[in-house]
């Protein structure tokens, strides 16, 4: 009976955007929507750490799009992948970094891997919300 | 805010190790036993290379 398949199917992709959306919004935001709560509040934990300790260690957060600095364009996009908390240091006014300070490297550093490691979270909470995972 | 190299290896190894051991496996004594074998293979691993490379002018 299709008709009967077309209600939960379209219920079950509604859910999975919903869980990546948010998974990108806030990292971890994702499996707490899906009642993976630890899981969930780990991940938020670990990763939001990583990016708030790059911005005290004065990463830079400009925001590089076109590809006339194809790697920094890049490092926009795995910065970006954290979400909401890039876009909230920017609006505090963290986005030139101090490029004189002698973190500024690991401050990147922290902020682009914290990014990198979101997108896999969001993946993972993709997964997770099609029933491929625990 | 955080001046030491070491310091700042132990707690990028220990945040990173932690996501992955999350992702990656799926009881809590799996996860504490991957995220202890990523973080030593973290830092040892840095440590090695530094040490390799020192010899090495900028």
């Amino acid at each position: 009976m299709p008709h009967d398949d077309a209600v939960p199917a379209s219920r079950d992709s509604s859910r999975t955007v919903a869980a990546g959306l948010l998974a990108w919004v806030w990292p971890g935001l994702g499996h707490v929507y899906l009642r993976r709560r630890g899981k969930g509040l780990l991940l938020m934990g670990a990763i939001l750490a990583l990016f708030v300790l790059g911005v005290a260690m004065d990463s830079r957060l400009q925001l590089h799009l076109g590809l006339e600095d194809p790697l920094a364009f890049l490092f926009s996009l795995a910065q970006m992948g954290i979400g909401a908390p890039y876009f909230l240091a920017r609006a505090l006014g963290y986005q030139a970094g101090v490029v004189t300070s002698p973190s500024f490297e690991y401050g990147n550093t922290f902020t682009a891997v914290g990014g990198l490691l979101n997108i896999l979270v969001i993946l993972d909470a993709l997964d997770v919300a099609r029933g491929h995972k625990r | 805010m955080m001046h030491s190299h070491l310091i700042t290896l132990v707690v990028f190894s220990a945040l990173v190790s932690t996501v992955f051991a999350v992702l990656l496996r799926d009881t809590p004594r799996e996860r504490l036993r991957f995220g202890l074998l990523a973080f030593g293979a973290f830092v040892v691993s840095t440590l090695i290379i530094g040490w390799l490379t020192n010899p090495f002018p900028r």
